[in-house]
């Protein structure tokens, strides 16, 4: 089987099946809970605008608050690796779980640790590590990647659930999502139990504290964060805020526009390790703060899609999402923020097609909690993408040739007549219904109208002599 | 009574002429001077949503300096092209080129047809019968997100005699047109369109309403495949139709 290179293959691969279709239910579902649950607080205008502002500030002032946060992490006991890239990062981990004897890793949900391929690098170290988050468990037993930042198995139902559980956990079939819960959270807990350490991402920093705040709906951060002897959590350098009512301020926004909720069921604000006299919580607290790309896009002109949360809100509206899957975008951010940081963080050789995976639409800018302007980062990227050389294939002649056209107001005339008189060869009733060559790309789904005969200039100009 | 200059966009000039008659009809009927700087062509938009902005570049500059030396509202009938020469045509120049200069003063004149009715000239009611006819309308994006355009064409279409306008499930989705996106990944904005024409057969309608000919153009190739039973037209066809007395 081919492994699909670019987004267009990608895509088609998800375009009409039953995964993505199963996708965009969750996607719509989402998207409404997301409208009601703004509705429903009237600060929520002002709260998005004020999110906006925090995140901003921080991307303005991240050496300082990095400092900061790393002093106060330090102070209350923890320790802080700053990891250039995935290499890094990886080689920190590995080296704190030999020099602690871990065997078993449990992770809470982290798109960070997705991003730099930290299981697979892991277990290639005869580490073993289980992903306790439910989508994330389903994730790992299927051998999958996730098709959306906070509901990871959106493309899949409950039958497909209930046919991998019993499969892989010897269960008898079932696709009763209750009972299939009660069956992870029962293979789960054993595992809570015998775990050497917890790995968990970092919704938000909290700098003038040295905090990390998680936020699940399942109870399993901090479980991940408490019950091991090592917590490790990864964070991307551009998570941290200054205080913590401006963790509230986030808080307030991200799980009303991730699944509607005014807040998720369970928030955890971490600080260092267990103190003389805790009666839990690890020995040993870690953080690692990644950069992996993003001092180089903090220094760009795209350096607002930083401010993202993660909240997922861009790709439940997106038409291109919906229709393609979130398996399409090729890499584990999805949706239009994946289209903007993907490239963004891994760079336009490799992913000069994605920033053309929209339509512009714009909605995505609609929902977005702190306003990110993803079309217009979308258009930077093209931009970026064509300077490089590396803009869609065969489009540069035809807008070179265009362009003349349209930069000549005699030659566009004639041209338009000339369009208008040639249609009339292969035009019925003023529809053209196929198209050679790359034409075929739109008669292949739909009629094209045939250029005029006589077009508007002309038909001014006769006016004009008529008068 | 007041001048305008139109601009007309390279689609409507070369494919959809009768839409270009009907916006200088209906603007005449409300008392409007129209003129037509002939040597418009293309305001640049399908190079620069690509990427391409020395050919977009290029195609403003020429858009420019045609309508620079003009006075008066250019109206343009549409809103993806009207938000281009108000929102990125500047951009493309830097702040010290005259042309800059230029293409913030153009932008500020430019306005989309049916805003210009409702908001400039304060019509609501443009004076047009459709009788026995359903209308949905559709609200694209750029036009929709990026001008608040929506409210001006679907007030005006409520007040076309003897027609009944319905709305448009999940209205505000893309239809997935999407300039040279449609060709680009074709497959996926036929499968967009594929929703947004279900929604329109949902609607009841028996015409389809918009301000951008080119989302238009998409819709009305793709129902052709579908079904002969939906119209489409641009708002300005509908309100040029006949005129009451």
């Amino acid at each position: 089987m081919n492994v699909p290179v670019t987004f267009v293959e990608r895509a088609h691969r998800g375009i009409g099946n039953r995964s993505t279709a199963a996708g965009e239910v969750g996607a719509r579902r989402m998207m409404s809970h997301r409208i009601a649950a703004s509705a429903d607080y009237p600060a929520m205008e002002e709260m998005r605008d004020q999110a906006r502002r925090i995140r901003l500030y921080a991307l303005g002032h991240l050496d300082e608050l990095l400092a900061r946060f790393s002093d106060e992490v330090e102070g209350a006991g923890g320790h802080v690796h700053f990891a250039a890239d995935a290499d890094e990062a990886i080689a920190y981990i590995r080296k704190v779980a030999e020099e602690t004897n871990v065997r078993r890793i449990v992770k809470s949900k982290s798109m960070v640790t997705e991003e730099i391929h930290l299981n697979a690098a892991l277990e290639a170290h005869d580490l073993e590590v289980v992903e306790t988050d439910l989508g994330e468990f389903i994730i790992q037993l299927s051998g999958d990647t996730p098709s959306h930042i906070i509901a990871p198995v959106m493309h899949k139902t409950r039958q497909d659930v209930g046919e991998l559980f019993s499969e892989k956990l010897g269960i008898e079939y079932t696709d009763d999502p209750t009972e299939l819960n009660n069956v992870a959270r029962h293979h789960l807990r054993e595992i809570f139990l015998s775990a050497d350490m917890g790995i968990s991402g970092c919704n938000v920093a909290i700098a003038e504290s040295g905090s990390i705040v998680l936020v699940t709906n399942e109870g399993n951060g901090r479980l991940t964060t408490s019950a091991p002897r090592i917590h490790v959590a990864v964070m991307g350098m551009e998570r941290i805020v200054p205080t913590l009512s401006d963790a509230a301020v986030i808080l307030e926004v991200l799980a009303r526009s991730a699944t509607g909720q005014r807040l998720s069921v369970y928030t955890n604000i971490v600080t260092g390790a267990r103190r003389p006299g805790d009666p839990d919580g690890p020995e040993e607290f870690h953080v690692v703060i990644l950069d992996n790309g993003r001092s180089r896009v903090l220094a760009g002109d795209a350096a607002e899609v930083l401010a993202c949360i993660r909240c997922g809100a861009c790709l439940n509206v997106c038409p291109v999402y919906r229709e393609a899957g979130g398996h399409a975008y090729g890499f584990t951010y999805s949706g239009p923020i994946g289209a903007v940081i993907t490239p963004s963080l891994m760079g336009l050789a490799e992913w000069h097609d994605l920033p053309y995976a929209s339509s512009l639409c714009g909605a995505c800018l609609d929902a977005c909690p702190v306003r990110i302007d993803l079309p217009g980062l979308l258009l930077k990227l093209r931009r970026d993408a064509v300077s490089e050389g590396l803009g869609p294939d065969g489009l540069e002649g035809a807008l070179k040739w265009f362009t003349r056209l349209a930069t000549n107001p005699g030659m566009w005339r004639g041209a338009t007549r000339a369009g208008g008189w040639s249609a009339k060869l292969i035009a019925r009733q003023g529809w053209i219904k196929s198209l050679p060559g790359r034409g075929s790309a739109w008669t292949d789904y739909r009629d094209l109208p045939a250029p005029a005969a006589k077009p508007f200039h002309a038909r001014w100009k006769e006016r004009q002599r008529e008068s | 009574m007041p001048k305008v200059q139109l601009f007309v966009t390279c689609l409507v000039d070369s494919f959809f002429p009768e839409v270009g008659e009907a916006v200088v009809a209906v603007l005449e009927r409300h008392g409007c001077t129209v003129e037509f700087p002939f040597d418009q062509t293309c305001c640049g938009q399908p190079a620069f949503n690509v990427g391409y902005h020395d050919q977009a570049r290029a195609m403003a500059e020429h858009t420019i300096k045609v309508l620079d030396g003009t006075d008066g509202t250019i109206v343009v009938p549409s809103g993806s092209c009207a938000d281009m020469m108000i929102n990125h045509s500047p951009e493309l120049f830097q702040p010290d080129d005259p042309i800059h200069a230029a293409a913030a003063r153009v932008a500020r004149r430019v306005k989309e047809f049916s805003s210009f009715l409702v908001d400039d000239l304060g019509i609501t009611d443009a004076g047009a019968s459709c009788e026995g006819r359903t209308a949905t309308y559709h609200p694209s994006c750029h036009g929709f997100r990026n001008l608040g355009i929506r409210q001006q064409p679907e007030t005006l279409l409520d007040n076309v005699a003897g027609l009944e306008r319905v709305e448009l499930p999940d209205a505000e989705t893309c239809c997935g047109f999407g300039g040279l996106f449609s060709v680009e990944m074709p497959e996926l904005s036929a499968s967009i369109m594929s929703t947004k024409l279900t929604n329109v057969e949902a609607s009841g309608a028996d015409l389809l309403v918009g301000v951008d000919v080119s989302c238009l153009m998409h819709l009305a190739g793709g129902l052709r495949r579908r079904s002969r039973e939906i119209e489409v037209k641009h708002i300005a066809e509908v309100l040029a139709e006949e005129t009451r007395t």
